[in-house]
């Protein structure tokens, strides 16, 4: 009987070398309860692009990077990070989560938010000086927020929420950026805008893996994607992995509701 | 009054009631912040069962041990709490209750059973605290602040209270970058490598030490209104943290004063001759501060 | 043994085992709406008005002991705070556990400074208010103990009698106000239950311990079931049968006091459910879980395998061994390869029907480990693999 393969991308060779890539996930298994969250999901996430995790809704996109990170601890698997442990690698790491998952009551200001970026440097009592407040204020500047340093992060909406995230994790300088949805809820605005910095960053030679649930700009904003649905469906670069076929085998049932005809504007 | 009845009776019980409610307020912020206000109350609960345990084993009553022993039923309990939350799916609310108030029976249940009689160690003064009772007898007057013989007859509550009082300070200082990020973010937090569950855990040992110290001038129950009262009431009134905790402490250390001299005054001045517990007139004050608050606080509602 | 205790004892085990009845049942509800504690917050705003009460009888003349005048003022203050609490719930930015922890210890200071007053107030000291803190039961009066009877009764029908709109209400209270129940109402009528049981517990288990009887018997009995109904009856017999046991061992004997014996005999069946439970339990989601990642782990294992790809995990190498599938050199048997082939074959079926909106329900269902033979007829499968055939070169 014929076997198929996984997946479209060639098997992994028994030898590989994993220092290459910033993020490579190897046989990554979650799980919440009995069924796993992501069943053995393998990934590398190629240097100097950009990459969309896409998926229907419970797909394990945001398990996915959290797992990665280390903030779910995962039932099996392996991760490095530029080849090694994710310990030794943080801080060439900047994580944004959902904008969701905090309080934006929370009793802070816009400039203290991005300051934040700057633990790793400043640690537990090293003085906020000068140069670390104006390397904030170019983050704000960056994100098209530097009016609203002082603003009380309870008043912004949400893409400018969003905007705020983005800068904190420009303060953190990394190599890898690992994005949780960073366009739910935003303005056009921020979109173009979140879009055009995280351009920037890959140009300059900064990794970026983003989670993204919108067919329709995937092939616009990304260079490669991660199709997902529990298990890896594909990977690879967008033109070659967002087509009709694949996403239907990403999608199942739920296609019809998800598709926005994306591989014939991307072809 | 004259300066000597004034330090003899009461400088030490309002030292000790300013100390104790700044110790609490102080973690209390964050407690509020990170949504787990009721910690608090399951902390000081279980502070009884803590105390009891540790006479039991050490056979006196010792402070030091006995802070030990509240500090462990704390973690007992928020282990305990974490356990029944994650394994029965059950909101961590109700773990809370089911987890405080059985410990908090275990406690007066040991506390009823053993002998307990030659030691002033009774379920009513753990619920209400003696504020009063905490005097400094060897003082003659303010001159006595220099007298190392009279300092050395102080009441050993007030030295222990300035202690974890320092302490909270110090590792509030020390910390607050931590606690700051884990409080509003905890992903990213963990991005950054902060050990979310360490500092968490920490901050619930913090409060529970402040609590046992505490415990001893206020009671058990009054203790809550100190973790939650002042914090809240600034809370409503800044939208910032390190104004909030310093408003906190000062609201704490306002009622802590306001209330012992309304106990102690407060009924002599309305024509009777008996003073009224500190303790219950420190969580009132407290509370009618937060009202106040509730009610006029420029930041009361959400933006 | 029940017999050798007294007829006022008797009197008080009847009246703590209706009242656990109905401790349970209203506290089902109260948990299913993830308020819990809220109650605590009700219990410990009784005491002011007990003592406001006991001043005002004085003040009239009396001598301040009547019970059911008490627990009236007790009611009083506790429905005051309780609207405290949701005062500043919905009016500020605080937290409704910030409002719960804020009134039930501001109401308690009060309520502790008013009993100094009462102390000094002549026949204050034999008042035996702070018996209504944990609870005493010993030389109860014998009106005390029937009206504690019938407050007991009248509290469980009272919860009885609203059982099934309060089901619908915790179970959901979108659907519930669309079938026309007045959820609010409902939830009003909820909190006056608590009030009730509140308010007839306090002189058996005390304030301070009554919303225990509100809390453990639901949280226990929910560990056994997950539908409402069922939660609440079974969460009415652990609080009935903690009430008469406790009362029964707490009047044996001078140093066990009522409220907290009873607390511990619910804990104990809350300790039996956590552990024991057949699906919720402890013991038995343990065992679950080993098995379950057991099966992650062989099923990766061999996937690799299938596919020639490293193994790094030695968890997975040692079950794969064990199971005699590689040899100690982690080079596949026989075996094997064979249970290899099969499970990418089965993968491979599962994207099949991953992709086929036909298959959704068991995808859904289904963790998508086992062999598909297990789950599927013959034809099905032939079909799938016609399809997998087709489908790849």
């Amino acid at each position: 009987m014929a076997v198929t393969p996984l997946s479209v991308v060639p098997v992994v060779p028994a030898s590989e070398d994993l220092a290459v890539y910033p993020l490579a996930l190897r046989g990554l298994t979650v799980s919440y309860g009995q069924k796993p969250a992501i069943f053995s999901v393998d990934a590398s996430f190629v240097p100097g692009q950009m990459t969309a995790i896409i998926g229907p809704n419970g797909a394990g996109k945001s398990t996915l990077l959290k797992a990665a990170l280390g903030i779910i601890t995962p039932l099996s698997g392996h991760v490095t990070v530029f080849g090694k442990a994710l310990v030794d690698q943080r801080q060439r790491i900047a994580y944004v989560p959902q904008r969701a998952s905090v309080d934006w009551d929370f009793p802070t200001r816009v400039i203290d938010v991005v300051l934040m970026g700057l633990y790793r440097e400043l640690g537990l009592l090293g003085r906020i000086r000068r140069s670390h407040h104006d390397r904030a204020m170019a983050c704000l500047t960056r994100v098209g927020m530097q009016d609203f340093a002082t603003r009380q992060i309870g008043q912004l909406s949400g893409g400018q929420q969003q905007r705020v995230f983005l800068a904190r994790a420009l303060a953190q300088n990394a190599d890898l950026y690992l994005l949780d949805e960073p366009f739910a809820g935003v303005d056009a605005a921020t979109e173009k805008a979140i879009i055009a910095v995280l351009k920037d960053l890959r140009d300059a030679g900064r990794t970026i893996v983003a989670v993204h649930h919108d067919l329709a700009t995937v092939a616009e904003y990304f260079d490669r994607a991660l199709l997902l649905n529990v298990r890896r469906i594909a990977e690879g670069p967008v033109d070659q992995i967002v087509t009709p076929d694949l996403l239907e085998r990403t999608y199942g049932g739920q296609l019809t509701m998800a598709r926005m005809d994306p591989a014939q504007t991307a072809s | 009054m004259s300066g000597q009845v004034f330090v003899a009776l009461s400088l030490t019980p309002l030292l000790i009631g300013v100390l104790a409610a700044i110790a609490c307020a102080v973690p209390g912020n964050f407690l509020l912040l990170r949504r787990q206000a009721l910690i608090g109350d399951a902390i000081s609960h279980v502070v009884l069962p803590g105390i009891v345990v540790a006479f039991l084993v050490t056979g006196r009553v010792s402070a030091w041990p006995m802070m030990l022993g509240a500090a462990a039923a704390a973690v007992v309990a928020v282990v305990l709490i974490e356990v029944i939350r994650r394994l029965g799916r059950i909101e961590p609310g109700a773990a809370m209750g089911v987890i405080f108030t059985a410990m908090f029976a275990g406690g007066v249940l040991l506390l009823e059973q053993s002998d307990t009689s030659n030691v002033h160690l009774d379920v009513e003064h753990a619920l209400m605290g003696n504020l009063e009772s905490l005097i400094w007898l060897d003082a003659l007057g303010w001159t006595s602040l220099l007298d190392p013989r009279a300092l050395a007859g102080l009441p050993p509550e007030l030295t222990r209270l300035a202690v974890v009082t320092a302490l909270v300070a110090v590792l509030t200082w020390l910390f607050w970058r931590p606690l700051k990020i884990t409080t509003f973010d905890e992903g990213f937090a963990h991005g950054v490598g902060l050990p979310n569950t360490v500092i968490g855990l920490g901050l619930v040992i913090l409060s529970a030490v402040a609590a046992v110290a505490a415990f001893d001038a206020v009671g058990s129950i009054i203790v809550i209104a100190m973790f939650i009262c002042p914090p809240a009431a600034a809370r409503l009134m800044t939208n910032r943290l390190e104004t909030q905790v310093a408003l906190s402490v000062l609201l704490a250390a306002l009622s802590a004063i306001l209330g012992y001299i309304f106990a102690g005054f407060g009924p002599l001045w309305l024509g009777f001759d008996n003073s009224v517990s500190a303790a219950g007139m420190i969580a009132t004050v407290s509370g009618l501060m937060l009202l106040a608050a509730a009610i006029v606080g420029p930041h009361r509602r959400q933006t | 043994m029940v017999l050798g205790l007294g007829y006022n004892a008797m009197l008080v085990m009847v009246g703590a085992g209706l009242l656990g009845i109905a401790a349970g049942v209203t506290g089902t509800f109260l948990f299913l709406r993830k308020r819990a504690l809220v109650g605590d917050a009700i219990a410990h705003a009784t005491l002011p008005g007990i003592g406001l009460a006991f001043l005002l009888m004085v003040a009239l003349g009396g001598d301040g002991r009547n019970l059911a005048v008490l627990l009236i003022g007790a009611a009083v203050t506790a429905a005051l705070g309780l609207l405290c609490v949701h005062w500043i719930s919905t009016k500020t930015r605080l937290s409704e556990d910030t409002a719960i922890g804020a009134v039930l210890s501001v109401f308690f200071g009060f309520g502790v400074m008013l009993l100094t007053v009462i102390q000094n107030v002549p026949s204050g000291r034999q008042a035996g208010l702070d018996g209504l803190l944990l609870g005493a039961t010993a030389g109860m009066l014998y009106a005390d103990a029937v009206l504690i009877a019938v407050g007991g009764a009248v509290a469980l029908a009272a919860s009885l009698a609203l059982s099934r709109p309060m089901t619908m209400v915790a179970f959901d209270a979108g659907f519930a106000g669309i079938s026309g129940v007045n959820v609010v109402r409902i939830d009003l009528a909820t909190m006056g239950l608590v009030l009730m049981v509140t308010v007839v517990g306090l002189k058996i288990v005390g304030l301070i311990l009554i919303v225990a009887l509100l809390i453990i018997p639901p949280v226990a009995a929910r560990f056994w079931t997950d539908h409402a109904m069922r939660v609440a009856i079974l969460a009415g017999t652990m609080g009935g049968v903690s009430g008469v046991v406790g009362a029964g061992l707490s009047a044996t004997a001078p140093d066990l006091p009522t409220g907290p014996i009873i607390v511990l005999v619910a804990f104990a069946a809350f300790l039996i459910s956590l552990i024991m439970a057949p699906d919720r339990g402890v013991l038995a989601a343990w065992f679950r879980h080993r098995r379950f990642e057991r099966r992650v782990h062989l099923r990766q294992g061999l996937l690799a395998l299938g596919q020639g790809q490293p193994i790094y995990e030695r968890f997975t190498l040692r079950l794969l061994q064990k199971a005699g599938l590689v040899r100690a050199d982690g080079v596949a048997t026989d075996r094997g390869v064979g249970a290899a082939l099969d499970a990418l074959r089965d993968e491979a079926r599962w994207a099949i029907m991953r992709a086929d909106p036909g298959f959704d329900t068991l995808v859904n269902r289904h963790d998508g480990l086992s062999p598909i033979d297990t789950l599927l007829t013959a034809d099905q499968i032939a079909e799938i693999d016609t399809r997998l055939n087709g489908a790849t070169p």
